[in-house]
């Protein structure tokens, strides 16, 4: 059997079908294109994900306020408070500790002359800079001075700069939290983050300052000031377990807790928290290549589909050859090449095609899309073997009729 | 030559059997120009089909220049289409959108033949047809004529034994079928080609020296045409043109 020559018919017979052929190559690309565009945005998600919660540094231990779960007790309630008296007992008891910084947060109305919106307004130490791993782009970050005498100072997030000052220098501007005047004294660098929660939107004040003239009753529970949550960074990974179990110990005998009740508050380690959205953007995966996969499936029912439809006509066209002389393996060969001529072609414009639009989820910013190898070989694999699958099926039947039954074939 | 010998063809058809051909036997020598005739139904077709080897009898023997086709396996059958027997159909068959040239040489494609070799015999072949200006033409460019002579080119690229037509004029005007017959008759008397076709038009099947006679799967008459109608002959009025299924008085006059 003259290979060229199998492969010169086969393009033949595809030059003289443009339209099914275009079709078909059609059904594949977009098949390709949705697998790669869509599995490398969620590859994109998920480092991104990572990389932002890694930016936050890796020894990071929170303790937050929790609700507990009481069986018995009707379900959900509010456990005891996590109090600034429990930060200092930490502080004192609790070795290995690098930087601790403790921190009230309550959404509060912050206006200049000119707009008032609504930013989370955070009470802290000058260890929450180091500690959450922040730098300052310009001025400098409160001070313990400034925490003693109950300054009224604020350091202002990236975002919240731009909203409330729209390019003006902030530096020595006033602005009023709670009808209180603040002076601002510093800006935060960007972390590129946005969203609850975030550095860039995020007001910082002096605790004290924070506990006499912004929080109010809100932050006293019992006559002692309460807390939103403790942030610390343990000197090395090493020591996170250690540093955990002596936290949860110190709290436990603050607030007069047996070694078996429920504690109510949450100790986490950004280990912990790494691993729960790895799962979260393992799922997300998954999720993003179920579809994937209905794509390429689809994509898949469309070549099927064209190859179903021409079927009569290839069944008689399959017949004259045979009639003319065409073994069955040269026939096979044919429909071998022609299909594998389309699936590549379909793959690589796919492929290009997918590619191009992650780079354009990229280029947007929406998402950093990653492109790698991996997926274009699971889209390009897949769409070859559909459509050789659905377009070598049909051909094999049909080869195997005698020459008459083929011609007659309606 | 060909020879079939005792041929029987049994369709299945739901639960009951259709005898289409049902022990048939004959001879047709070399450069023999032979007519088969018969009602539809009468298994004309089903015995072109075993003929062109492109379907095989249940039972009997076929063989061509001697060789029995009955213990052949598909390739050789395949080498025995290539190169032995041409086909022509009703239908035409043409690959759509595919110039004539290429259709003519579709056969050659499967044989080996040089690419340089393919065409100029294809080119030869639709010469002979009268067609050589129209070879880049697409099938659906053509009229039914020339679709047919068409595939009277692409029957005879590669120098059958036998060149077998399957009603060749049966989807054409008189005219048309008219030159058919003239290149047949042609390719006899010239090329020595034996010519076997099939037609239900007794004036086509007079342009032959012999017309067998099938009814109900066998042969029912097998006989000698004294004076074969020369193609370009004006049909004359009274001759049954169409349908000519008891053509008895017919061929009285035929007969030796």
């Amino acid at each position: 059997m003259n290979v060229i020559n199998n492969v010169r018919v086969a393009l033949r017979a595809l030059r003289a079908n443009m339209l099914r052929s275009s079709l078909t190559v059609l059904g594949i690309v977009i098949g390709v294109a949705a697998v790669v565009a869509l599995l490398s945005i969620g590859r994109g998600a998920t480092s991104n994900i990572t990389e932002q919660v890694e930016s936050m540094g890796t020894n990071l231990i929170t303790i937050s306020q929790g609700r507990s779960f009481r069986p018995g007790m009707g379900g959900l309630s509010r456990s005891a408070s996590l109090l600034y008296k429990d930060y200092e007992a930490i502080l004192e008891k609790v070795e290995g500790i690098n930087g601790i910084s403790p921190y009230y947060s309550s959404q509060t109305q912050v206006s200049t002359t000119s707009r008032t919106t609504s930013y989370n307004v955070i009470g802290s130490l000058p260890s929450y800079l180091e500690v959450n791993n922040l730098e300052i782009e310009v001025g400098r970050f409160i001070t313990d001075t400034d925490n003693l005498e109950r300054s009224r100072v604020v350091v202002i997030g990236q975002d919240v700069s731009d909203d409330l000052f729209e390019g003006l220098n902030p530096l020595g501007r006033s602005i009023k939290i709670n009808n209180v005047s603040f002076e601002v004294i510093g800006v935060l660098a960007s972390k590129g983050t946005s969203g609850m929660g975030s550095a860039d939107s995020s007001v910082i004040i002096p605790i004290r300052t924070g506990y006499t003239r912004v929080f109010g009753s809100m932050a006293v529970y019992n006559g002692n000031y309460t807390l939103s949550g403790i942030t610390i960074s343990a000197e090395s990974q090493d020591v996170i377990d250690t540093v955990m179990n002596k936290v949860d110990l110190v709290l436990r005998s603050q607030h007069k807790l047996g070694l078996n009740d429920d504690l109510g508050f949450t100790i986490s380690s950004q280990e912990q928290m790494l691993s729960s959205l790895s799962d979260i953007s393992n799922t997300m995966s998954a999720y993003l290549g179920a579809i994937a996969g209905i794509s390429l499936l689809v994509g898949g029912i469309g070549i099927m589909n064209i190859t179903l439809v021409s079927v009569t006509e290839r069944t008689r066209e399959i017949g004259l050859r045979k009639a003319v002389g065409a073994p069955q393996k040269a026939i096979l060969f044919q429909f071998l090449v022609e299909t594998m001529t389309l699936s590549v072609l379909g793959g690589v414009l796919g492929v290009i095609l997918g590619s191009l639009i992650a780079t354009i989820f990229t280029y947007l910013d929406l998402i950093t899309a990653k492109v790698t190898f991996d997926v274009i070989l699971l889209s390009f694999t897949s769409s070859a073997l559909i459509g050789l699958f659905f377009g070598i099926y049909p051909a094999y039947q049909a080869s195997k009729l005698k020459p008459i039954e083929a011609l007659r074939y309606e | 030559m060909i020879e079939v010998k005792n041929v029987t063809k049994i369709y299945k058809v739901g639960d009951s059997e259709v005898h289409a051909l049902d022990g048939v036997s004959l001879k047709i020598r070399d450069g023999e120009m032979v007519a088969i005739m018969g009602p539809s139904g009468s298994g004309k077709s089903t015995l072109m089909a075993i003929l062109g080897c492109l379907d095989t009898p249940t039972s009997g023997d076929y063989l061509i220049d001697a060789k029995d086709t009955s213990k052949m396996n598909e390739d050789q059958l395949a080498h025995l289409r290539a190169h032995k027997v041409g086909f022509v159909f009703q239908q035409f068959n043409l690959l759509p959108r595919t110039s004539a040239l290429e259709n003519v040489m579709l056969p050659l494609t499967y044989d080996g033949t040089k690419v340089k070799e393919r065409v100029e015999r294809a080119k030869k072949a639709l010469e002979l047809v009268g067609l050589a200006e129209r070879m880049n033409h697409h099938p659906n460019q053509l009229s039914g004529g020339q679709q047919q002579r068409v595939a009277i080119a692409r029957a005879l690229v590669n120098e059958p034994t036998i060149l077998l037509a399957d009603e060749p004029t049966g989807n054409l005007d008189s005219k048309n079928g008219d030159e058919i017959m003239a290149i047949f008759q042609q390719l006899h008397r010239e090329e020595h080609q034996t010519v076997v076709y099939v037609t239900h038009d007794m004036f086509i099947a007079r342009h032959t020296e012999r017309i067998i006679f099938l009814m109900d799967g066998k042969i029912v008459r097998d006989e000698k045409v004294k004076n074969p109608i020369q193609a370009g002959t004006q049909r004359p009025d009274e001759t049954l043109s169409n349908g000519n299924h008891n053509g008895n008085h017919e061929t009285e006059e035929v007969l030796q």
